[in-house]
C-alpha cells in the first residue's frame, strides 16, 4: 500500500487529529527509553477505543504491514522501537479508568492510564494498585502489562502479573478477545492471559484491562542502614529473608551510586560503602516485631549506622533518593548503559565481586543499585559516548556481566524486558527447542509476524502460513527472517 | 471409538520392561480404558516415548498421583497412559534462595515435608492426598491459602515440558524476578495435559508461619456469612484464609491467621472482633482446625462437585441460587464449601438422577456465566458429565485457545476432548 493511501487510510479512521505522518513530528517517537537504538515511524496513530484499535490493526492485517504498540515510551528495552516501514500505535490517549467495584477489589482502566492514578483513585477507600516500577508516575499500565513490570515492592506483592485479572485484547488479526475473565478468578482454558502479560507486545493489543488493588497495609515501617561494603550488607539481606521476615522491599546501592544520587538529589545518605534500605509493611503487631528483628540483624552485619523513618516525610526521602538512582548517574557519567539481571540471592556475593572484577578489567566504573532481596541487579556501566569506542566497550562489558549472572543460574532480565536490547543474548538462556516452543504460541496468536517483529527473540521465523496471493513478507524481504 | 493396535516392544526399549505395563479397569479414565501404562524415569525416556506416541498417533493422557483424573471430559480416545511417578525427586533446594526445581512427580506432601526442615513450603495446599506437583500445575488444583498467596499461576517460575513430538523445551527460570521469554509456565498451568507432559517445575517458596490460629464465626444465613467474609476482608488483619462451610447442620465462616508469636495474640483478637456481629464466635482446637482446612467435603465417591467462581462479593446470590436451584429439584440441602473470599465456591451433592443433576447443573451455570463467572463440574458421574458438558461455555477466546492447541500439538493425540470447547 502506498504511504498517502495509508495515511488516508487511517485518517478516515481516527480523523486527521489521529495521525501524524509529518517527519519531524515522527522524530518524536523515534525511541523510548532506551536511547541507544533509533528507527523512525513511517506513521504515528492515536487511536482514542477499542474500535478505532481493531480497524487499525484490521487494515495492517490486511495489508501486511508491520506495527509496535506504544504507552509512555519509557522501557528500557526498546520494546516500543518502531519497525521500520512499519506504524506506531500510541495507546496514550486511551486514558480513562472505566470502572472501580471496590466490593470485588478490582479497577478496570484503558490501557494509556498511567500507573500511579490507580492508587490515586482508590485511595481515599484504603486501597492501593501495588506494582509501582520506578516510572510509576508517567508509565502506563498497558506499557506496564506488556514488560510485566517489577517495582521496589514486588518482592513481597509480586509484579503486574499476578495483579492483572482481565484484559480486553486486540488479536493480530483484528478480532478481539477477552483474556483471564477479570470478574471472576479460575476461568477454565489455558491462561492466555497469563501467557500475554509480560510478552512485549508481540501478541495484541490490549484495550482494556482488570486490575486487582490491595488494602493500604495497617503500618508500614522504613529503615535506612549503612555497611562498610556491599558484601555486609549483603549478609543483612541473607539474614533478614533467612530468618524468614518478608519485608515488602530491601534496595541496595553501593558507593558509587551513593556518591550521585547525593549529588543529583541531596538525600543526605550516610557516607558508606553501601547502603540498604528496608521496608516492612503489614499488622502492626507483626511490623514492629519484624521491625526490631530487621534492625538487630543489621547491627550483627556491622551496619555502622541505622536510621528509622520517623514519618511517611523522610520515608520519602528515602525513595527519592533511592528512586533517582538511574537519573543521578548523569551527574557523574555522561553516559551510562544499564543491565537488569537477576542472580539467586545466595549468588549475589560472589556476582557482586564479579562484576567489580570485570570493571577493573575493563577500566571502567560500574554503580550498583538493585532490588536485593529478589536478586535482581542495575548495574550501571558507565562511559563517555563522545570518545570513540566507548559506548560499544561499555555494551560489551554490560554484556559480560549477564553472562556472569546467567553462569551463576540467573536471568537476563528481571523487569525491563528483552526488547531490542537483549535479544541477542536469549540463545544464552534457552535452547533452540526452547525459543521454538515460544514461538509456538506467537504463531497463534501472530501468524503473519506483523506484532511487535524483530523483538524479543534473535532470529526471528516465520509461521509457514500465507494466506491469500503469496507476497514476500517484509520481514523476509529483509532479510530479518526465515520461514520454517 | 477407533482401538490401535500398540505394540508395546518400542516403549519397552525405552524404558525397561518393568515399566511398561497392561492396563487394568483401575486406569481407566472415566470409563476409557488406555491398552498400556508407561513410566518413564527420566525427561529423555519420556521425550522418547512421546516421540513414539508422536509418530503412532497414539492418544496420550498424562497422569501424576492421579487424584484428579475425573476432572474433564471423558477422553475422545486414549492408547497410553504416562506415569511420571518414579519421576519423583527435587532437582536443586538452595533454602536461602526460597525457590525449589523438583521433578513433577513428585508428591506435593513429600516435597512440603522436605521444605519444612527448612521451615519452608510452597503456599499450595489443595485438598487432594497424593496429588503429584505436576499434577496440581496440570489441574490448577488450589486451597485456602489461596486468599493470601495465590494459585499455582502466582508461585510457578519455571516449567520443562515434553511436547507431543518429543521436543523438550523449558520457560521461566530458578529466579523469582524473572521476564525473559514467554511466560509458559502459565500457559501449562490449568492445560489439563493438553498441550505436553510437564517433567519439572520450579516454584518460589514462603517462609513457614510460626504461629496460627483459626477462629470459626457460627452463621444463620448466606447473608451472615457474607458480613462475615466481608469485615474480615475490608479489615488490614491480612489473613492467610477465609473459608467458607455450609451444609445443613453446620454453618461456618472460618479464618485462618498466621504470624510470628508475638503478633498472633493480636490479630486472633481482631478476627474475633470483626466475625462478632455475623454470629458466635470461637477459636478452634488444632485438630478441629485441621479438619477445616481441607475445603472438599468427605462425600462418597459417587458425588458430585460443582465448582462456581463468580465475583466474590455475589456470596449471597451464588448460595441462594444454589439453595433453591437444589431445593426446587428435592435435591435436599446441599454443602456448600469454599474459598470465600476469592469467589470460589464448591457445591457437593450426594446422589440425584442425572436428569435431575443436568438440569441443576444448567441452572446454576445460566446464572453464573451471565454475571462473569463459570461454573464446572469438578467431580460428577461420566453420564452427568457427557449430559451437562464438564467446562460450560467457553469464552471468545476460544478460537485462540484452539489455535495454540494446534500449534503444540498439531494432531491431537494429547488427552483429546478432555478439555475446554472439547479439546
Amino acid at each position: 500500500m502506498e504511504r498517502s493511501r495509508l495515511i488516508q487510510a487511517m485518517e478516515d479512521i481516527l480523523g486527521p487529529e489521529g495521525v501524524i505522518h509529518e517527519r519531524e513530528q515522527l522524530r518524536t517517537y523515534e525511541c523510548d527509553g532506551l536511547m541507544n537504538y533509533r528507527v523512525i515511524p513511517d506513521l504515528v496513530v492515536l487511536p482514542v477505543n477499542a474500535e478505532q484499535v481493531q480497524k487499525i490493526v484490521r487494515l495492517c492485517y490486511d495489508e501486511g504491514i508491520p506495527y509496535v504498540a506504544r504507552g509512555s515510551g519509557t522501557g528500557l528495552s526498546g520494546g516500543a522501537l518502531p519497525v521500520e516501514s512499519g506504524v506506531l500505535i500510541v495507546m496514550s490517549r486511551m486514558k480513562r479508568i472505566l470502572e472501580v467495584d471496590l466490593e470485588n477489589e478490582r479497577v478496570v482502566v484503558e490501557p494509556g492510564v498511567i500507573n500511579l492514578w490507580v492508587s490515586q483513585e482508590v485511595a481515599d477507600e484504603g486501597y492501593y494498585y501495588a506494582p509501582d516500577p520506578a516510572s510509576q508516575l508517567v508509565s502506563s499500565i498497558g506499557g506496564n502489562l506488556a514488560e510485566n513490570s517489577g517495582g521496589v515492592h514486588c518482592l513481597k506483592y509480586g509484579f503486574t502479573t499476578n495483579h492483572v485479572t482481565g484484559a480486553e485484547v486486540v488479536l493480530p488479526d483484528g478480532s478481539v478477545a477477552h483474556l483471564g475473565g477479570g470478574k471472576a478468578p479460575d476461568e477454565p482454558g489455558y491462561d492466555l492471559l497469563g501467557a500475554f502479560v509480560g510478552s512485549e507486545g508481540t501478541l495484541g493489543i490490549a484495550t482494556s484491562i482488570t486490575l486487582r488493588v490491595l488494602r493500604k497495609p495497617e503500618a508500614v515501617r522504613t529503615l535506612l542502614a549503612a555497611f562498610k561494603d556491599t558484601e555486609e550488607a549483603g549478609d543483612a539481606v541473607s539474614g533478614i529473608i533467612g530468618g524468614g521476615i518478608v519485608p515488602a522491599a530491601i534496595e541496595m546501592m553501593d558507593r558509587l551510586c551513593l556518591e550521585a544520587v547525593e549529588v543529583a538529589v541531596s538525600p543526605g545518605f550516610p557516607d558508606a560503602g553501601a547502603v540498604l534500605i528496608v521496608e516492612l509493611d503489614g499488622p502492626e503487631a507483626e511490623v514492629e516485631n519484624q521491625f526490631e528483628r530487621t534492625m538487630k540483624i543489621c547491627e550483627d552485619s556491622n551496619a555502622s549506622e541505622i536510621r528509622v523513618a520517623e514519618d511517611d516525610a523522610e520515608r520519602a526521602l528515602f525513595w527519592k533518593g533511592r528512586k533517582a538512582a538511574f537519573a543521578a548517574m548523569g551527574r557523574v557519567s555522561n553516559d551510562y548503559y544499564v543491565q537488569d539481571s537477576v542472580v539467586p540471592r545466595t549468588e549475589l556475593g560472589a556476582v557482586l565481586k564479579r562484576i567489580s572484577d570485570l570493571g577493573e578489567e575493563y577500566g571502567m566504573r560500574v554503580a550498583n543499585v538493585f532490588h536485593a532481596g529478589d536478586g535482581n541487579l542495575h548495574p550501571l556501566v558507565l562511559y563517555d559516548g563522545e570518545v570513540e569506542g566507548e559506548a560499544e566497550k561499555a555494551e560489551k562489558l554490560a554484556g559480560d556481566i549477564v553472562f556472569a549472572c546467567l553462569e551463576h543460574g540467573g536471568s537476563l532480565t528481571g523487569e525491563h524486558g528483552i526488547g531490542e536490547d537483549k535479544k541477542k543474548y536469549m540463545p544464552k538462556m534457552f535452547t533452540e527447542e526452547d525459543l521454538d516452543t515460544m514461538q509456538l504460541l506467537r504463531c497463534a496468536f501472530d501468524p503473519h509476524y506483523l506484532c511487535n517483529p524483530g523483538k524479543m527473540f534473535p532470529t526471528p521465523r516465520l509461521c509457514g502460513e500465507r494466506p491469500g496471493p503469496f507476497r514476500m513478507h517484509p520481514v523476509q524481504k529483509a532479510g530479518l527472517a526465515e520461514l520454517f | 471409538m477407533e482401538t490401535r493396535n500398540v505394540s508395546p516392544e518400542k516403549l519397552r526399549e525405552i524404558v525397561g520392561a518393568d515399566h511398561v505395563r497392561e492396563s487394568t479397569a483401575a486406569d481407566a479414565v472415566d470409563g476409557v480404558e488406555p491398552a498400556f501404562v508407561v513410566e518413564p524415569g527420566s525427561v529423555e525416556e519420556a521425550s522418547e516415548v512421546m516421540k513414539v506416541a508422536g509418530e503412532e498417533g497414539l492418544a496420550v493422557v498424562p497422569r501424576g498421583g492421579g487424584s484428579k483424573m475425573g476432572l474433564g471430559n471423558p477422553p475422545r480416545e486414549l492408547d497410553l497412559i504416562v506415569s511420571t511417578a518414579r519421576m519423583n525427586q527435587i532437582l536443586e533446594y538452595v533454602p536461602q534462595d526460597q525457590v525449589v526445581r523438583v521433578q513433577a512427580g513428585i508428591k506435593l506432601e513429600d516435597l512440603q515435608e522436605t521444605l519444612s526442615e527448612s521451615n519452608q513450603m510452597v503456599a499450595l495446599d489443595p485438598p487432594e492426598t497424593g496429588a503429584t506437583v505436576g499434577g496440581v500445575v496440570a489441574t490448577n488444583a488450589s486451597g485456602p491459602r489461596r486468599y493470601a498467596r495465590g494459585t499455582v499461576r502466582d508461585l510457578i517460575i519455571g516449567i520443562r515440558v515434553v511436547l507431543a513430538d518429543g521436543t523438550v523445551a523449558k520457560a521461566g527460570g530458578k529466579v523469582v524476578k524473572n521476564v525473559a521469554g514467554y511466560d509458559l509456565a502459565k500457559l501449562f498451568t490449568g492445560s489439563l495435559g493438553t498441550l505436553g507432559l510437564i517433567v519439572e517445575a520450579n516454584f518460589r517458596l514462603h517462609p513457614l508461619q510460626e504461629a496460627s490460629r483459626t477462629v470459626a464465626v457460627e452463621v444463620e444465613s448466606p447473608q451472615a456469612a457474607f458480613e462475615a467474609v466481608r469485615a474480615v476482608k475490608k479489615s488490614q488483619v491480612e489473613p492467610t484464609a477465609v473459608e467458607l462451610r455450609y451444609s445443613e447442620d453446620r454453618k461456618l465462616v472460618v479464618v485462618l491467621v498466621e504470624s510470628i508469636p508475638g503478633g498472633i495474640d493480636a490479630k486472633e483478637e481482631m478476627v474475633s472482633f470483626l466475625l462478632k456481629p455475623s454470629g458466635r464466635v470461637r477459636t478452634l482446637s488444632d485438630e478441629e482446625a485441621g479438619r477445616e482446612r481441607s475445603s472438599l467435603s468427605h462425600a462418597g465417591e459417587d458425588a458430585t462437585v460443582v465448582r462456581i467462581s463468580a465475583p466474590p462479593a455475589e456470596l449471597v446470590g451464588v448460595m441462594e441460587s444454589v439453595l433453591g436451584a437444589a431445593e426446587r429439584r428435592g435435591l435436599g440441602h446441599p454443602e456448600i464449601t469454599g474459598h470465600a473470599a476469592t469467589g470460589v465456591t464448591y457445591v457437593t451433592l450426594s446422589g440425584g438422577e442425572t436428569g435431575t443433576l443436568d438440569d441443576f447443573a444448567g441452572e446454576v451455570r445460566e446464572i453464573w456465566v451471565r454475571r462473569g463467572g463459570t461454573v464446572v463440574l469438578e467431580r460428577a458421574p461420566v453420564e452427568l458429565k457427557r449430559r451437562a458438558g464438564v467446562w460450560g461455555p467457553p469464552a471468545d477466546s476460544i478460537g485462540l485457545t484452539r489455535r495454540v492447541k494446534e500449534k503444540f500439538d498439531p494432531r491431537g493425540i494429547l488427552s483429546p476432548g478432555r478439555f475446554i470447547g472439547g479439546i
